[in-house]
C-alpha cells in the first residue's frame, strides 16, 4: 500500500520535473505555481507513504533503510520547501526536482522486499544515524544545486547576455544565501549522523572498520564538506571554487551511496 | 458631443515652439477659463508637459475652431505654430488621448510620468469647472484605458535609462541594495546621477574619490557621504560593493591585479563595476575574475537599446488594446447620446397607441372620417402632453453630468433597447400580444 501512495507522489513529482525541463529554455509564471502545488500534493502522498511503510514494520529503523531512497526524496523536497518558503523562489526546482523524482522512481519501482539481515537494525540510534545522515545528504544536494545556479547565473551576468532563463533566476546574493545556508544547516547533521553511526558499529561490532568502503567513502565525504564549510568561512569561497568543492562533495556522496552494495556493514539485501 | 483634440508634441514641434505655447502650471486653471468663455467651447481641458501642449474640448455643434484660441492666448501669430500643430476630431481625438495617458505618444514609450501629468491637468481643469459630463466621462475612460495598458502588457517593466539599468544589475547581483556601498571615482553629473538612483534603491553610502579634492567634497556634501583624497583609492575601495568610475584618465585605473586585493580584503563578497568613462577606466579583463562583474558604458546602453526594442514590441500590444477601447467608448457615447433614447421613447409610445386603437375599433364600429380623426387627435394629444416634460428633462440632462444617470432610468423604466434585433423582436411581440389580448376578447 506505501508503494501506490509513492507512486501518486511520483506523479505529482513528474509535474516538477517537467517544469525542471521547461525552465532550461523559457520561464513560465503558470508552470512554476503548478509545479509548487503539485509539489505539496506529491510531499503529502509522499509522507502518508513513508508513515505506512513505519507502520507496517514496526519500526523507525528498518522502515528507513527499506525506503532509503524515498526517505531521503522527501528529505530534499523538505529542505526545498523551506528554501521556497524563505526565499520565495522554485529555481532551486531546476536541480532538485530531476534529483527527488529519481529517487523516488527508484523507490517506487524497487518492490523487491529487502531483508535485513544486520544485527544492528534495532538499534534506536541506527534510525537516528540514517535520518541525520540523510537530512546532511538532502541539505548538501541542495547546496549543489544552488552553486550550479550560482555559476549559471554568474555566467550570464557576466556575458551580458540577459536573456533566457538567467532574467528570472533569483539575484546571486540570494542564490549565495540558499547554498551557504543549506550548507551550514546540513554539516552538524552529517557530522552527528557519522558519530551516530560509529556508535551503532561500536555496539554492534565492537569496532569501527574505517576500512570498510562505505565507512571510508562516507569520511571522505564529510572531509570534502568540512573542507567546503572551512573555505566558505574562511576565505568566502563561493561560485566557481565552491561549485567544483561541491560537485566533488556530491559524487563522493553517490560513491558512498552505491558503496552500500559493497559494504560489509551496509549490505542489507541477502545476496 | 463634438470632441476635438488640438496640440504640439515633441515629434511635431521643436522645444522652441513647444515652450512659446506651454501654461506654467500657476496659470493652468485661468488658461481653462479663458477657453471656456470661447464661445464654441462647452467643455475643456489643457495638458502642458514639457514634451507637449495640447487643448482638448467637447465643441458645441462642432463649429469653431481652436487655433483662433490658441493664437490670441498665447499672444502668437498662427503661421508661428500652425504648420507644427496636429488636430483630431471625435474618435480620433478619443484615440489620441488614450494613446497619451497610456504613454503611447510619449518620447520614451512606456514612461510613467505622463499619466500622472494628465490626471493633474484633468483635476485642474475639472477644479474651475471647465470639465463636466462627457469630457469627464473621457478622461475617467483614459485613465482606465491606461491602467489596462500597463497591467496587461510589460510596455513599463524594463529599464530604458542608463542610471535604471546600472540599479537593476546592481539588484541582480546584491539581490536587495539596502546597506550596500556605492563608490564614485571621479565625479560627473552621470555618475552623480547613477549614484542617486542606487540610493533611491536603498544603498547606504557613499565615497566620493577624485583628483581634484575639492570636487570630491561637494560631491560627497550632496549625498551625505564621505570624500576619499585620490592617493587614498586603492586602501579604500575594498568598501565598496559598486564603484562607478568616471574620471578622465587616459589609461586603465582599476586592472586585474587591484582588483584581486579587493577581493582578498573583501573575503570574495561580489563587486560591480560600472565604467562610465571613456576612455575606459576599468581594464575589461577584470569581468574575468571570479566575483567582479565589469560594465562599460556600451555595454549598459546596449542594456538600454534592447529594452526599448522590447518596449516597442509590447506598444504593440498596447495598441491594440487602445483601438478596442475606442470602439467601446464610441458605442458607449451612442448609447448615452440622448437622441437616440428620445426617438425609441416616441416609438415605443406610438406602437403603444396603435395597437390601442386597432383594438378598440371593432367596437367602435364605422366611424366617419371625422370620427376617425378626432380618435387620431385624442389619442396622439394624451401622448405628446405625457411626453412633453420627460423629452424636455432628457433634453437638459444631455448637457448635465447626470446624464448617464437620467438616460439609464428612462430606458430601463421604459424598457427601450437600442439594436435594430432586439426592436425586431419587440414588434414580434407586440404583435403576439395583440392577437392573444384578441383571442381574450
Amino acid at each position: 500500500m506505501s508503494l501506490t501512495w509513492l507512486r501518486v507522489a511520483l506523479a505529482f513529482y513528474g509535474v516538477g520535473l517537467l517544469y525542471a525541463l521547461v525552465a532550461l529554455t523559457r520561464t513560465s509564471e503558470i508552470l512554476s505555481k503548478i509545479a509548487l502545488h503539485a509539489a505539496y500534493l506529491g510531499m503529502v502522498f509522499h509522507l502518508v507513504s513513508l508513515t505506512e511503510a513505519v507502520v507496517q514494520s514496526g519500526q523507525l529503523a528498518s522502515a528507513s533503510i527499506h525506503n532509503a531512497e524515498s526517505l531521503l526524496a522527501f528529505l530534499i523536497m523538505i529542505v526545498f520547501m523551506l528554501a521556497y518558503l524563505v526565499y520565495k523562489t522554485t529555481s532551486p526546482g531546476i536541480v532538485v526536482f530531476p534529483l527527488v523524482f529519481l529517487l523516488t522512481f527508484v523507490a517506487a519501482t524497487n518492490q523487491q522486499p529487502l531483508v535485513v539481515t544486520s544485527v544492528a537494525v534495532k538499534h534506536s540510534w541506527l534510525a537516528v544515524h540514517i535520518l541525520m545522515i540523510f537530512t546532511g545528504y538532502a541539505a548538501l544536494f541542495l547546496s549543489f544545486g544552488a552553486s550550479i545556479l550560482y555559476l549559471l547565473q554568474e555566467r550570464a551576468l557576466k556575458s551580458k547576455s540577459r536573456s533566457g532563463m538567467f532574467s528570472r533566476l533569483p539575484s546571486l546574493q540570494v542564490i549565495d544565501d540558499i547554498g551557504y545556508r543549506s550548507l551550514m544547516l546540513g554539516f552538524p547533521f552529517m557530522t552527528l549522523g557519522l558519530i551516530a553511526g560509529s556508535v551503532v558499529a561500536a555496539f554492534a561490532y565492537g569496532k569501527v572498520d574505517f576500512l570498510d568502503p562505505k565507512i571510508l567513502l562516507s569520511v571522505l565525504m564529510w572531509a570534502v564538506y568540512l573542507l567546503m564549510v572551512y573555505t566558505r568561512l574562511e576565505a568566502g569561497w563561493r561560485g566557481r571554487r565552491a561549485a567544483m568543492l561541491a560537485s566533488v562533495a556530491f559524487v563522493t556522496a553517490i560513491v558512498a551511496w552505491i558503496a552500500n552494495y559493497f559494504s560489509g556493514m551496509h549490505r542489507f539485501i541477502a545476496s | 458631443m463634438r470632441f476635438q483634440l488640438i496640440g504640439v508634441n515633441h515629434k511635431t514641434a521643436p522645444v522652441e515652439v513647444r515652450e512659446r505655447l506651454a501654461v506654467p502650471e500657476s496659470r493652468l486653471p485661468d488658461a481653462c477659463k479663458k477657453l471656456m468663455e470661447h464661445p464654441a467651447v462647452s467643455e475643456g481641458m489643457i495638458v502642458s508637459t514639457c514634451n507637449r501642449v495640447e487643448f482638448i474640448a467637447n465643441m458645441k455643434n462642432g463649429a469653431g475652431d481652436l487655433r483662433d484660441f490658441m493664437s490670441e492666448y498665447f499672444q502668437v501669430d498662427r503661421s508661428q505654430f500652425e504648420s507644427h500643430l496636429y488636430e483630431f476630431k471625435e474618435d480620433d481625438a478619443i484615440r489620441h488621448l488614450f494613446r497619451v495617458a497610456s504613454s503611447l505618444d510619449s518620447m520614451v514609450v512606456g514612461e510613467p510620468q505622463i499619466l500622472g501629468q494628465v490626471k493633474e491637468a484633468y483635476a485642474t481643469a475639472r477644479a474651475v469647472g471647465a470639465v463636466r459630463a462627457q469630457l469627464d466621462q473621457l478622461l475617467t475612460r483614459a485613465f482606465a484605458v491606461a491602467k489596462r495598458v500597463r497591467t496587461e502588457t510589460a510596455i513599463g517593466s524594463s529599464s530604458v535609462s542608463i542610471a535604471s539599468v546600472a540599479v537593476e544589475l546592481a539588484e541582480k547581483i546584491f539581490g536587495n541594495l539596502q546597506g550596500k556601498c556605492v563608490y564614485l571615482v571621479g565625479a560627473g553629473k552621470m555618475s552623480e546621477l547613477a549614484a542617486r538612483h542606487l540610493l533611491a534603491h536603498g544603498a547606504s553610502s557613499i565615497f566620493v574619490a577624485n583628483r581634484t579634492y575639492d570636487r570630491a567634497i561637494r560631491m560627497a556634501q550632496k549625498f551625505d557621504g564621505q570624500a576619499i583624497e585620490f592617493s587614498r583609492l586603492y586602501d579604500t575601495c575594498d568598501a565598496a560593493d559598486i564603484v562607478i568610475t568616471s574620471t578622465g584618465a587616459p589609461h586603465f585605473i582599476f586592472r586585474p591585479e587591484h582588483a584581486e586585493k579587493f577581493l582578498s580584503k573583501r573575503r570574495n563578497r561580489p563587486m560591480f563595476f560600472i565604467d562610465i568613462a571613456v576612455p575606459r577606466d576599468v581594464d575589461p579583463e577584470m569581468n574575468k575574475l571570479d566575483g567582479i562583474f565589469v560594465y562599460d558604458i556600451d555595454d549598459l546602453q546596449q542594456a538600454v537599446s534592447t529594452h526599448v526594442a522590447d518596449r516597442k514590441k509590447e506598444a504593440e500590444k498596447a495598441e491594440a488594446i487602445v483601438s478596442g477601447e475606442v470602439q467601446k467608448f464610441h458605442a458607449r457615447l451612442q448609447t448615452l447620446d440622448v437622441v437616440p433614447t428620445i426617438v425609441s421613447l416616441q416609438d415605443h409610445l406610438e406602437t403603444i397607441r396603435q395597437a390601442e386603437i386597432d383594438r378598440v375599433r371593432g367596437r367602435l364600429g364605422s366611424l366617419t372620417t371625422d370620427q376617425e380623426m378626432a380618435v387620431e387627435a385624442l389619442s396622439r394629444g394624451i401622448i405628446n402632453k405625457i411626453m412633453h416634460t420627460p423629452i424636455s428633462t432628457l433634453k437638459t440632462a444631455a448637457r448635465d453630468p447626470e446624464s448617464t444617470t437620467v438616460v439609464d432610468l428612462v430606458r430601463r423604466l421604459f424598457n427601450l433597447r437600442d439594436s435594430e434585433k432586439d426592436k425586431a423582436a419587440d414588434k414580434e411581440a407586440a404583435i403576439t400580444g395583440q392577437s392573444n389580448r384578441g383571442a381574450h376578447n
